[in-house]
């Protein structure tokens, strides 16, 4: 079937404005969006400029506003997205765009760094593993799903108009260790949330739950680290 | 354009570059360029889980591990290097759980253990739960592990930097010249010691579970630095591709429990493999698929796949062990597998092969000699310890052990090494590449000669192959690397310039192709991943070797390829026949 697809195009080396531009492509039900951007790329203009890899959404280079929302191009069918109309892809918004649909990562890739997204222990390590029951190991599991894409902190209202907030993926890093029952480094991890900019700018509008690729309950995540934050216990 | 020193430079941050970087970054100054992101890394993609010996379910010991990685590997495995392996897995993945890592647990809270291809008690006796996984997303969680770790520890990482060129003098490694995707600015660092661990070349083939960045562009480097490409004949079909898409599902779909079936709901696979039936190697199960499409008993509307069968087991189990497949099946292909089969057919998954190193990860300039300087780990190396057909979850424990030991012998060499003079315009190779590229009027598109070398590959060079196809083969990419010489990019740009990359990374792809056919048709016997239709017995007199190849430019300044033996390294095992 044929196929409008309009995309946000920029190029700072051609033209200060970003432009729409739209592509026809032919293509099948069950193609994803990248499958429409490579074609496009490949057949038409080689110029159109995206990141990718893994191509079957576990590698997160592929975040993009499809339709106005946050996805990854990789796990968006065409026939998910009524192709009878124009569908429509843009950067993810509140990162710097530099080409096309390629955004600057560093900042959101500070704000997971900030958070000590790492195991923190003390004393002497064990010689064999350290024990886990299932239980605790099932406590954190949602969180370690993350595949750090941004589709979630990019979908918050609060990081569009703040960027000096953590946003919802540095917390949902941080959920995985504060609930982790091998962690000691909770406290730490608290009160860097703790701060102006931490988890008390989230106003729950659980757009980043909707966002996230993998099904991460990222609202509820945020929630769970500010109570710990209010009983100071996990 | 900027220049760099460091004492370790590391190419590559999936899973082996990662954990050498760990290694090496605390012992002496490192910088790690990559391509993509380090979390974007197709170590990421890996599911089912890392095998060792813990026993913490049932009995097993690392002596067992080396035997059936062995045997899985059709006896080209060099032992000495598998021993290695599988003795030093044990720590691996006990590094990986002190590191974080969130392991599934055994109800006493021990790291748990699930069954896995070609992985047996006591030499073959029955099959043997030495996988540690954590649901099917144990590369994920690797690297995602090992990333962190990196934080913790400040590592120096160079994103979306692409190297394209090693430099050497008088047959040592001394620096890489890389691109900043971002700038389009060259970058030329200096180091005393290189690590390559940049992955593999799955992009040859069209159906393949590799991500689209695969495209072999460490090997191509050293290949046209006239050093030795080991084993590249040696490709593996992971069995369990979604039908048409090659999307990999995990062999711990088979480990919990799933069945191949085929259009008359067949276990087929208890004809090829009566004891470990479903749960055999690689190689011999994606064999037998092919073999029941090609006799007629696929399934689809031209019998072109056969079905997986989860529906027997709990919805609850499915969750639990394997979540991300079953998604996987619903969002591409709209199947649920709690009831419905699922459409699945080999697809291109591993190099064996790769560039040869010792066990120190130590890179070699020929069968004996190493490159003062030059390391290579995971699947863009060859240790070997794959063999001819890689077992499951040996991929990861590869990454993990060698990624280590690369990384301390690189740290090692480079406290006792001076650093050496670059050679003069040491750019001038990466210069003419990219501008050739970024400059040239030819008609040709890259994406149509991709497109071409894909399709003939998977035709002619696949699980059945013949002097016939492979020929067939060799001739089309001779046409293809005619037409590459005609390409053309439309983007000019310096920023972010994709079209320019995928130019360069055919090009790679073009070189090792033909390494592998020319490899491929050199070898006629059937052993592991490469099986040949018109010589379909494994030749243990002519062919106990493994393939040296190495380019060689003649007296008229043609390029050609030289074939070499070296010798397999055997220790406890005599070659036996491959039966499960």
């Amino acid at each position: 079937m044929d196929v409008k697809v309009k995309i946000l195009r920029y190029n700072p080396e051609v033209l200060d404005e970003a432009e729409w531009k739209t592509y026809s492509v032919t293509l099948l039900p069950g193609d994803r969006v990248l499958d429409a951007l490579h074609k496009i790329k490949w057949e038409q203009d080689g110029t159109l400029t995206f990141r990718r890899s893994c191509a079957h959404g576990v590698c997160g280079s592929d975040a993009m506003r499809i339709n106005g929302r946050n996805r990854l191009a990789c796990k968006t069918l065409i026939k998910d997205l009524n192709p009878d109309k124009e569908i429509t892809v843009e950067p993810i918004k509140g990162l710097p765009v530099l080409k096309d649909l390629v955004v600057d990562m560093e900042p959101f890739f500070d704000a997971y760094r900030a958070i000590m997204p790492f195991l923190v222990t003390s004393g002497h390590e064990p010689t064999r593993e350290r024990i886990q029951s299932q239980a605790d190991r099932e406590r954190f599991d949602d969180t370690t799903k993350c595949i750090l894409c941004a589709a979630c902190t990019t979908s918050c209202p609060v990081f569009w108009s703040d960027g000096q907030y953590f946003g919802p993926q540095a917390i949902v890093g941080a959920h995985r260790f504060i609930f982790d029952s091998r962690d000691e480094g909770t406290e730490q991890r608290l009160e860097i949330l703790n701060d102006k900019e931490g988890v008390w700018r989230c106003r729950t509008t659980f757009n980043c739950t909707d966002a996230c690729p993998r099904g991460i309950e990222v609202t509820k995540a945020i929630q769970e680290v500010k109570r710990a934050l209010i009983f100071r216990r996990v | 354009m900027q220049r760099h020193q460091y004492d370790v430079v590391i190419v590559g941050a999936g899973g082996a570059g990662m954990r050498a970087a760990l290694e090496s970054s605390k012992r002496t100054r490192t910088a790690v360029l990559t391509k993509l992101y380090p979390t974007r890394s197709h170590t990421g993609a890996a599911q089912g889980g890392m095998c060792a010996a813990l026993a913490n379910v049932e009995e097993d010991n690392w002596e067992w591990h080396t035997f059936d990685t062995v045997k899985g590997g059709d006896f080209l495995v060099d032992q000495d290097a598998a021993e290695v392996m599988c003795r030093e897995a044990v720590d691996a993945v006990l590094d990986l759980e002190k590191m974080g890592l969130p392991f599934n647990r055994t109800a006493e809270g021990k790291i748990d253990q699930r069954f896995f291809g070609g992985h047996t008690r006591n030499h073959g006796e029955a099959v043997v739960r030495r996988s540690c996984f954590a649901a099917d997303r144990t590369g994920h969680m690797i690297l995602q592990t090992l990333y962190q770790q990196c934080i913790k520890q400040n590592v120096e990482f160079f994103n979306e930097f692409y190297v394209l060129d090693l430099l050497m003098v008088a047959g040592k490694a001394t620096g890489v010249v890389a691109y900043e995707l971002a700038t389009g600015e060259l970058h030329i660092f200096s180091a005393k010691s290189i690590v390559f661990a940049s992955g593999g070349f799955g992009k040859v083939f069209r159906t393949t579970s590799n991500a689209h960045t695969l495209t072999g562009d460490g090997m191509g480097i050293v290949w046209r630095k006239g050093l030795p490409l080991e084993d590249m004949e040696f490709f593996q079909f992971h069995p369990t591709g979604l039908a048409g898409l090659g999307v990999l599902l995990s062999e711990a779909a088979r480990g919990e429990g799933g069945i191949l079936r085929n259009k008359d709901n067949e276990r087929f696979m208890e004809r090829y493999a009566p004891t470990v039936k479903d749960l055999a190697p690689r190689d011999m199960v994606a064999r037998a698929m092919a073999n029941e499409v090609r006799e007629g008993r696929g399934c689809g509307p031209d019998g072109a796949y056969v079905m997986l069968d989860l529906t027997h087991l709990e919805p609850a189990h499915i969750d639990a062990k394997l979540p991300d497949i079953t998604e996987f099946a619903r969002t591409y292909l709209g199947v649920e597998p709690y009831t419905e089969q699922i459409p699945v057919f080999p697809t291109a998954h591993y190099a064996m092969g790769g560039i040869p190193t010792n066990i120190r990860g130590e890179a070699l300039a020929n069968n004996t000699d190493v490159i003062p300087g030059l390391y290579a780990a995971g699947e863009v190396a060859c240790v070997s310890v794959h063999g001819a057909n890689r077992l499951g979850t040996n991929s990861l424990l590869d990454i993990n052990v060698f990624g280590r030991r690369a990384g301390i012998a690189a740290a090692e060499y480079a406290e006792t090494a001076d650093f050496e003079e670059l050679p003069d315009a040491p750019e001038t190779f990466v210069v003419d590449l990219i501008e050739g590229m970024r400059t040239a009027t030819g008609e040709e598109r890259v994406a149509a000669i991709r497109a071409d070398l894909q399709a003939t590959m998977d035709i002619n060079a696949q699980v059945y192959r013949t002097e016939g196809s492979l020929k067939q083969a060799l001739t089309d990419i001779e046409a293809l690397k005619l037409r590459f010489a005609n390409v053309a990019v439309q983007d000019k740009g310096k920023r972010f310039n994709t079209d320019l990359l995928e130019a360069v990374e055919l090009g790679f792809l073009l070189d090792l192709a033909e390494v592998l056919v020319v490899s491929a048709l050199a070898r006629k016997e059937s052993r592991g991943g490469h099986f040949r239709e018109d010589y379909d017995k494994r030749d243990d007199v002519n062919f106990m070797r493994h393939t040296m190849a190495y380019r060689s430019i003649d007296a008229e300044g043609n390029v050609n390829i030289r074939l070499d033996y070296k010798p397999v390294v055997q220790t406890r095992y005599k070659p036996m026949e491959r039966k499960y």
